[in-house]
């Protein structure tokens, strides 16, 4: 095992932000901590790296006790949401820096600079200031620069959390290759299901400074263990008092199966290939239902139409605890 | 309209206009214009003619000026004694200004507003109130009157305020994230500071000392009473002036007064440079 968190507890005051906490990531692996903003995960990772202590707890990096270590003495990389690049030092020297604190000789780190460089498709840029660089760029450069120590474990901070749509996509794959490539212990912070969903091996669910659930993102999306994790996995509706995924609803314009719900389509809409349309069931349920658009086309579903709506065969449902008391 | 297919111009702003690259709208051109003037009425005008003034008396008049012992005397006390205090103020000056960013202790939002009591008090009172604790009454028995050091107290004193004023903006927009990268690299607190922390400051604490050094060398009100203003031992380069002035020698004086402005315009300019080697050295 990589890094083992146990029992790790911190409270601000009277806000308790995270409460025992107990994970294991092991070696090599890409492990995600996923939960909405505020939840406590980027505290986590920071105590990992020893940025933050925690009030109780331990934590063990390669089998070594960290809990009392500074981070000058973790060996961990650590990047930042907003790159925390060094803005008067050029790309070459930012990454430079920590071989030059552990005082390598200079060929060395000239040659490992530019090895990295390479790595983030940034040599040809070496000399120029941070601030010549797009967002992409310089968290590209951060990644470099925390790489460069050839740290025990990688920690990321919503990394892409500054960039745009498409840039995020673009590095969120090319983050996925270099770890396969580079085969470091890496842990990153998001409150994106999808970058989760997409990038991980294993992902963590942090909720009010709890951990909801620990799996792989198939396990995650097909079992969540409560609602939740499933809740903040995808889109959910309520279909009989259960939550259910949209696309998991099948929709009929004739009474074809006993356990159908009876309800009227309130409104049709087309969002790019799919449709959504909600259906106000004779119960007063309103259920959201996706499906594709030549499906919708072809029933002819239209508001005011009426329908006949249940879960599809084997489609997942998790009784919905906090819809009924929200 | 046969041209619709053409490619469009290019946006006009981002194009110069064919009179030339300096062209001005008309509004900035008034605004120059505005700024141009009353620079000159308060600034270059005077300027120039103490320059004239200087220049009148011919060459030899302005160096016998300067080269006499007296006044060379008095230019060197200044000159040394403001280098000095930039110094100081350089190092003190980050020191304080970090305490304040920084730390949180009682009393801090107290401090804050002490520090621009230098800047506020007329010089004079500045004079007085050093007088009062360090003069021939003191109370703790430490009397600086017509020494140099009370000339260096007198000078710290009112330069106090400029790096702590410059260098606080600067240290309240510094990302305590770039220093926790550096931790995480491995560096100490000291290295970090000296290799993250410091080039970014560097720009700021120029621009405090420059300030500090100019206010250093002209400074008046305070030293009249705590100087002495003994020939060869305590008389500065503004209070020479002064006697050249009572003598009716307005050539002494402007030539005085020509060479505090070179000595100033020549150490802003050397800080400048400096500021700028440093802070991409890293």
């Amino acid at each position: 095992m990589s890094i083992e968190i146990s029992g790790i507890n911190k409270s601000y005051g009277d806000f308790v932000a995270l409460q025992d906490i107990n994970v294991s990531l092991p070696t090599g692996q890409l492990t995600a901590l996923l939960g909405p903003s505020g939840g406590g995960k980027s505290t986590l990772l920071r105590i990992i790296a020893g940025l933050d202590t925690a009030d109780s707890g331990t934590i063990t990096i390669e089998g070594s006790d960290a809990t009392a270590l500074p981070p000058q003495k973790r060996n961990v990389g650590f990047v930042f949401q907003h790159y925390a690049v060094f803005k008067h030092m050029t790309v070459a020297k930012n990454v430079a820096f920590g071989l030059e604190i552990r005082k390598r000789p200079k060929a060395e780190v000239t040659r490992r600079v530019q090895e990295l460089l390479e790595l983030v498709h940034l040599a040809q840029f070496s000399h120029r200031l941070p601030s010549q660089l797009s967002g992409g760029q310089r968290q590209r450069l951060a990644l470099a620069r925390a790489l460069a120590v050839e740290p025990t474990v990688l920690l990321l901070d919503e990394p892409f959390g500054a960039l745009d749509a498409q840039v995020r996509k673009e590095l969120r794959d090319w983050l996925r290759r270099l770890h396969d490539e580079v085969n470091v212990t890496t842990v990153f912070v998001t409150h994106d299901q999808e970058e989760a969903l997409e990038v991980a091996d294993e992902i963590v669910v942090i909720n009010q400074g709890r951990v909801e659930q620990i799996g792989t993102p198939d396990q995650l999306y097909d079992e969540p263990a409560n609602d939740f994790v499933m809740g903040f996995l995808g889109e959910v509706t309520t279909l009989g008092g259960k939550l259910i995924r949209p696309h998991d609803v099948e929709i009929t314009v004739m009474p074809q199966h006993d356990d159908a719900i009876q309800g009227v389509v309130s409104r049709s809409l087309r969002v790019g290939f799919e449709a959504r349309v909600h259906v106000l069931t004779d119960d007063g349920e309103e259920v959201s239902v996706v499906l594709t658009r030549s499906h919708a086309r072809h029933l002819g579903l239209e508001a005011g139409q009426a329908v006949w709506v249940r879960p599809e065969p084997g489609a997942l449902a998790v009784p919905s605890l906090r819809a009924v008391t929200a | 309209m046969t041209d619709v297919l053409a490619p469009p111009a290019g946006p006009a702003r981002t194009r110069r206009p064919s009179g030339g690259p300096f062209r001005l709208s008309t509004a900035s051109g008034i605004g120059l214009g505005i700024g141009l003037v009353w620079f000159s009425i308060l600034v270059l005008l005077p300027l120039a003619a103490v320059v004239g003034a200087a220049a009148a008396g011919g060459w030899s008049a302005f160096a016998g000026t300067l080269t006499d012992p007296q006044t060379f005397a008095a230019l060197r006390l200044t000159v040394v004694e403001a280098v000095l205090v930039t110094v100081v103020n350089a190092v003190i000056g980050t020191v304080v200004a970090w305490v304040l960013v920084r730390d949180d202790f009682v009393g801090k939002r107290l401090l804050d507003v002490v520090i621009d009591i230098p800047f506020a008090l007329p010089t004079i009172v500045a004079g007085l109130v050093l007088l009062s604790l360090y003069g021939p009454d003191s109370p703790v028995g430490f009397n600086i009157v017509n020494t140099r050091t009370g000339i260096f107290l007198a000078l710290l004193f009112v330069t106090l305020p400029f790096v702590v004023r410059t260098v606080q903006p600067v240290l309240l927009e510094i990302e305590v994230e770039a220093e926790e990268a550096a931790a995480s690299l491995g560096a100490s607190r000291f290295t970090t500071f000296r290799r993250v922390i410091l080039p970014s400051l560097v720009p700021a604490i120029t621009a405090g000392s420059s300030l500090g050094f100019a206010r250093a060398i002209s400074e008046f009100g305070s030293l009249v009473l705590i100087s002495g203003n003994t020939p060869y031992r305590t008389e500065v380069a503004s209070l020479k002036i002064l006697k050249f002035l009572e003598g009716d020698n307005q050539a002494g004086a402007a030539a005085v007064a020509v060479l505090l402005l070179l000595v100033a315009v020549v150490v802003i300019v050397g800080l400048d440079i400096l500021s700028r080697r440093v802070a991409r050295r890293g």
